[in-house]
């Protein structure tokens, strides 16, 4: 997978735990909490599905790298390149 | 004069429903007075299509996405029926002090479903636990349909849900009525839901009971009394009250659907699954005796009736018990258009049954083409409706297994 890619992966996995949200406007450089409503059990729905989809897993001391959109795409692009 | 603690006098200010034939009161009572069952065929895992209740109320009328793709379906219902019943009382919520507002649910069972799901979809991982949902305590600790309402209507003060199995939805009632009455709180939302449909575990644990309901066309499976009744209907459905101390509605100026006259609830003490005529009888008595009415003042009886053979010949006998050689009670059943709807079936029964204090109809009893003579009783109304002079009082039966009964008197108002 391309970033790209993984950027639409990752926004169409958001939208499914929170529907009500607009994601077309997204910051990539702004943490999702800051813009969205997302909280942690949301947050761990992320991780679940990047498992469920994916077979990708974020131990927890990697949660950090989760904060805004364009960290998740960097932090991703090695385990999920090969896909 | 009521044999209660004290004189305190209970109203029942606002509802909010949904059944499988209606998603508010006034349809509700039209599809019970036209004979309009809601039963259809419904596919669950494991068995062929069975009869079965499902509800389509608008689930995103009071509810974010997020919110119900997190929830439970019962905590769906509860919210729809809560915000509606709110609607319907005209009771200032945004203006309230919620601390003084508690929520009372009455559930027959809760988290079958959500961990039925997560099994099956477990399954597809090889069982392999890391994909078990996070999300799997918080739908189904046993507070969660009633837990959701709070936080769906930021209310803080108590919430709790009442497993009571089927005589659960007077329960949603009694506890909130005990609840004013301590004065623990100010309003009450006081109700039943149910989800039961969506476990396939329901359906085939009274199959092997020999007690789900078979026949062909789905709206004629639910037929209690009759003497070709085979077995319980399941159906989904929810109902909330709001409920308030007489003085405290009046103040407001408030509508008045009706007054908790009396109940009781009590338990049989002898089998798991079979009902006992002696206590239901008993339990019967003693919400007249806290009415402080005689038997022959009742004048609708509504009837927990499930269609089982046994169930409803047991409260047959109960009822002759209780109201021997009179004409009065009016006796009806609700089930026999909407199927059991477990946790909720008590509260959408006497719901079914409020608008009587105003139309002077009672609502008829569906499905009923040859009585059972062993459920033979003077005041059934079948199959159509009946217009009576006036209708003052109305018991509500509901009983469930391990041996609960549940009855609630509600009283017309009058000042």
């Amino acid at each position: 997978m391309t970033g790209e890619g993984i950027r639409q992966a990752i926004l169409e996995i958001i939208n499914e735990i929170v529907p009500d949200e607009d994601l077309a406007n997204v910051d990539p450089k702004v943490p999702f909490r800051d813009q969205i409503d997302l909280d942690s059990m949301d947050f761990l729905d992320i991780v679940m599905e990047l498992r469920k989809r994916y077979s990708v897993e974020v131990p927890e001391q990697d949660y950090p790298q989760l904060l805004t959109l364009s960290s998740t795409v960097d932090y991703l692009l090695p385990k999920m390149e090969s896909l | 004069m009521a044999s209660f603690a004290d004189n305190t006098r209970i109203v029942i200010t606002g509802v909010g429903l949904t059944a499988p034939n209606a998603d508010n009161l006034g349809d509700f009572r039209k599809a019970l007075l036209e004979g309009r069952s809601g039963i259809e065929m419904f596919e669950t895992r494991y068995l062929p299509p069975v009869p079965a209740g499902v509800c389509r109320f608008d689930k995103f009328k009071h509810e974010t996405k997020k919110a119900a793709r997190r929830g439970t379906r019962a905590g769906s219902i509860s919210i729809y029926c809560a915000n509606e019943a709110v609607l319907d009382s005209g009771y200032d919520l945004q203006n309230s002090d919620r601390s003084r507002m508690g929520v009372f649910i009455g559930i027959t069972e809760h988290g079958n479903v959500e961990t039925e799901n997560e099994v099956h979809s477990l399954a597809k991982y090889n069982n392999d636990v890391k994909f078990w949902t996070h999300h799997h305590n918080p739908r189904t600790v046993a507070n969660n349909p009633a837990g959701e309402v709070t936080l769906n209507m930021k209310i803080t003060g108590p919430h709790l849900c009442m497993g009571a199995a089927c005589a659960a939805g007077n329960l949603g009632l009694i506890y909130s009525a005990q609840m004013l009455r301590l004065g623990e709180v100010d309003f009450a939302l006081g109700g039943g839901v149910s989800e039961s449909i969506h476990t396939f575990g329901i359906f085939a644990s009274f199959k092997s009971q020999n007690a789900l309901a078979h026949h062909e066309d789905p709206t004629k499976a639910c037929r209690p009394f009759d003497r070709d009744r085979n077995g319980i209907v399941v159906s989904e459905g929810g109902c909330m009250y709001t409920m308030e101390r007489l003085e405290d509605a009046q103040a407001r100026g408030a509508k008045i659907y009706g007054e908790i006259a009396g109940y009781a609830y009590n338990s049989d003490a002898t089998d798991f699954v079979l009902p006992n005529p002696q206590r239901q009888a008993e339990c019967m008595n003693l919400a007249l005796k806290r009415a402080g009415i005689a038997p022959e003042e009742v004048d609708i009886l509504n009837t927990h009736g499930t269609g089982t053979q046994q169930g409803d010949e047991h409260e047959c006998e109960a009822a002759r018990t209780v109201f021997p050689n009179s004409p009065r009670p009016y006796i009806n059943n609700t089930k026999s258009f909407i199927g059991h709807c477990m946790g909720a079936a008590g509260a959408l029964e006497l719901a079914g049954n409020i608008p009587s204090f105003q139309d002077g109809l009672v609502h008829p009893t569906i499905n009923l083409d040859n009585i059972d003579p062993d459920c033979k009783l003077e005041g059934l109304v079948i199959n159509k409706p009946r217009a009576v002079e006036n209708v003052k009082y109305i018991m509500n039966n509901s009983f469930g297994m391990l041996g609960i009964n549940s009855v609630v008197i509600l009283k017309k108002f009058e000042d």
